[in-house]
């Protein structure tokens, strides 16, 4: 038995949260304010997604936390650790086996299932903050749905790189209805927002939570004549040889050779456990051996 | 085409112990289409001041001017501006406009807010210029650097350049040499020919003489000021 | 003919002390009416009332909308009135920085109420940003250069292109020639006459310099102490103005 309440939080707080995720699912895209807790951690290192997991998780659950995309990353570890300890629950970095995914700045290659949650951790989650320094202004513009705006950022993008540059927290469109910023996650999985499981989104220094229901519609910003692309690295994954999946490029010595790898591990590690060698990669079992 | 009955004016003056200065009382005038006036009377008679009150630069304290079926002593602002743009045109002595604004356009104007295409209106005012013996080159520019009689003559093609049905002449010659005092006097007289009910002030008597029709002296609209 | 404004009876005060009151006048299509007063007579107070940035505490502002004819926009709600904000109507700044964005390039600062009222063709937006520059005499290579690289009278017409560009009917001017030196002045009063009259455009302007209103104003409006202590036809009221206050600011004003 731990020394902790389930999960770290007070089962009132979780109640306040799950209200909070409640109303973000009913009215997709919507930040709903949410009185964050201080956490054992510091801000910045997901706070927020801690605070959401917290919330959703039940004993039996299986959880997985993966950071741009890698189980084995330093903030990956320790909230891992920590709802190992202060909840107990089962851990895997096997994408297909977690209930509960938390992840900063990635969505898994593998497609989720209508029994999974994915919880993101937030840093800033409103879209429109930096071009509307006002809180109480890009609320009421959320409110009367006055997103003129949000594509002033992508035309000052074209104006100045000759294409829309947002690379990360690509803003989207829920439901024709609110803009959201889907966190810092590469614009490549923006399509992979439309999808089965749920999809929760926590903020902790900012207090906010928003959602997006399975299958619920998300349309990425554009304007006709430079439409949305969600193009990654023009170049197949080092290890496993993956045509299609999101790439870290890994500068591998002091004369500039570089090597590009799958940035979701566990997808990586499944191709290559199923025989798949990329040109700089060995054959999987002899890695094991 | 021009009324006036029992017009009276007065200026109070607020901030010097609410003086009262009577200059007009039971001023009396009708204009008709096709007839040219002229105002006379010494200095401080009240000749500019009767021009302005038709144009409704000076307010009325009482009776009627009548310019067309407008009462520019009770009308609406809106009216008068309608009237001013339609009917009524006024020659000043002063050229009053936009620093910056070229010649061509600061005489076609007039006819640009009648909603005039602009080639035409153009057309007209190259025209005028051209008569009133302004050099092409300075179309261009902007009139406020002008001398005085240039000044002048594009204040005059600004004047004709719409054809009022009524028009207020505020000394058209003054200053001006006799090759265009010649000019401005036969556009008058075309404009006398086109129907315009004319009401001007001339010094210049050879120039009262030739267009004019008739002669009324304001003295008598003055009223008896308290010694 | 409607008029495009009604203004009746509006009135606003900040606890006891009077904004603005008892004010009521017509404002026709195409008309450009001035207001004057000096500082703290309530010119501002009222501006803002008309153009509802401040809720007034009584009286109607009847404005003659596209779609639905005459609407007091005092009660109409707030997403109703925003959208008037960026279609039908516009609001130029004394201060150029208030109404435009500092950090967005020229072209994105005209582009944006076209973003806003749904234009989502880059190309289009561009063209038209740079057709508004070329109107407002600012040259087309600056279009992506931010307004902070701009001088005073710049930024005053980039920001008159930026609202100008969704063809507003109704522009509300709160003393847009202040600040700017006399030769900068000009140009202005001659580009804002120059739209006033090609657009057909209703405009009411707030400003203490005389010399502007009597170029740019048709109508004129004294304001003292939250009071309208006068109004008629500009030149009238400039010439032969009725009330004591009035005579003593006309009086007042340096000849060159």
């Amino acid at each position: 038995m731990s020394d902790y309440n389930f999960a770290y939080l007070d089962e009132q707080t979780k109640r306040m949260i799950r209200r909070a995720i409640l109303k973000g699912l009913a009215v997709p895209g919507y930040q709903v304010p949410f009185a964050s807790r201080e956490m054992p951690m510091p801000y910045g290192w997901g706070t927020g997604g801690v605070q959401v997991s917290a919330a959703v998780l039940c004993p039996e659950d299986t959880m997985k936390v993966i950071d741009q995309g890698a189980d084995d990353t330093t903030n990956a570890v320790s909230i891992r650790k920590f709802f190992e300890k202060t909840a107990e629950v089962a851990t895997t970095e096997a994408t297909d086996e977690a209930d509960v995914i938390q992840t900063r700045h990635r969505i898994p290659e593998q497609d989720l299932r209508e029994d999974q949650i994915l919880v993101y951790q937030v840093p800033i989650p409103e879209p429109l903050r930096f071009l509307e320094p006002s809180e109480v202004e890009t609320r009421k513009m959320h409110a009367l749905e006055e997103y003129g705006l949000m594509h002033v950022k992508l035309y000052e993008d074209i104006a100045r790189n000759g294409a829309i540059a947002t690379s990360y927290a690509y803003p989207v469109k829920v439901e024709g209805r609110y803009v959201m910023d889907p966190s810092p996650i590469p614009k490549f999985d923006n399509p992979k927002l439309e999808m089965a499981a749920v999809q929760l989104f926590g903020a902790g220094r900012e207090q906010r939570i928003y959602a997006l229901p399975p299958y619920t519609q998300v349309v990425s910003l554009d304007f006709e004549d430079h439409p949305f692309d969600p193009s990654k690295a023009d170049h197949p994954c080092g290890l496993c040889g993956s045509e299609d999946s999101y790439l870290d490029e890994v500068i591998m010595d002091d004369s500039g050779s570089r090597m590009f790898v799958c940035s979701d591990t566990d997808y990586c590690q499944s191709r290559r456990a199923a025989g798949h060698v990329g040109h700089q990669g060995v054959p999987f079992e002899e890695v094991s051996a | 085409m021009i009324e006036i009955r029992n017009l009276e004016k007065s200026f109070i003056l607020h901030n010097q112990g609410a003086a009262v200065i009577p200059v007009m009382a039971g001023a009396h005038l009708d204009v008709a289409a096709g007839e040219c006036v002229a105002l006379t009377g010494a200095s401080g008679a009240g000749k500019s001041t009767l021009m302005r009150m038709i144009y409704g630069n000076y307010l009325a304290n009482g009776g009627s001017i009548k310019v067309g079926d407008v009462d520019v002593a009770r009308a609406e602002p809106r009216e008068i501006l309608t009237l001013r743009r339609e009917v009524l045109g006024y020659v000043s002595q002063f050229l009053r406009v936009v620093p910056r604004v070229p010649t061509l356009t600061v005489v076609a104007e007039p006819l640009l807010a009648l909603g005039t295409p602009v080639d035409e209106a153009e057309a007209r005012a190259k025209d005028l210029l051209a008569q009133l013996n302004i050099p092409e080159r300075l179309w261009s520019l902007s009139p406020t650097t002008f001398s005085g009689g240039e000044q002048q003559r594009v204040n005059i093609a600004r004047g004709f350049a719409h054809r009022y049905p009524a028009l207020l002449l505020d000394e058209p010659t003054a200053s001006l040499d006799a090759k265009n005092r010649e000019v401005v006097l036969s556009l008058i007289e075309d404009a006398k020919a086109g129907g315009a009910a004319i009401i001007g002030i001339f010094h210049d008597e050879a120039a009262r003489d030739r267009v004019c029709d008739r002669v009324v002296d304001v003295t008598g609209f003055t009223p008896v000021r308290a010694a | 003919m409607t008029p495009l404004l009604q203004v009746r009876d509006i009135a606003k005060f900040y606890g006891g002390r009077v904004g603005c009151t008892n004010v009521s006048f017509d404002l026709y299509p195409g008309e450009v009416l001035g207001i004057v007063g000096e500082s703290g007579s309530g010119k501002s107070t009222l501006l803002n009332c008309l153009a509802g940035h401040l809720a007034p505490d009584q009286g109607e502002v009847l404005f003659d909308t596209r779609a639905d004819g005459q609407r007091d926009t005092v009660t109409m709600s707030e997403p109703e009135r925003r959208m008037l904000g960026r279609t039908d109507w516009a609001f130029v700044h004394q201060h150029a920085r208030d109404g435009l964005r500092m950090g967005v390039s020229a072209g994105g600062n005209v582009g944006e109420r076209l973003m806003a009222v749904g234009a989502r063709n880059y190309g289009d937006i561009r063209t038209q940003a740079l057709d508004w520059l070329e109107r407002v005499e600012i040259a087309g290579d600056r279009i992506d250069d931010r307004p902070s690289a701009f001088s005073g009278g710049m930024q005053q017409r980039l920001q008159i292109a930026r609202n100008l560009v969704t063809g507003p009917r109704l522009v509300f001017m709160d003393e847009p020639t202040g600040g700017l030196d006399v030769s900068v002045q000009a140009r202005l009063l001659d580009l804002l006459r120059g739209l006033v009259r090609d657009m057909g455009l209703s405009a009411i302007i707030v400003t203490h310099d005389l010399a502007v209103v009597r170029l740019l104003a048709d109508r004129l409006m004294v304001m003292k102490s939250g009071h309208v202590v006068e109004q008629g036809l500009t030149d009238q009221v400039l010439d032969d103005p009725q009330h004591g206050y009035t005579q003593l600011l006309v009086s007042s004003v340096l000849q060159v």
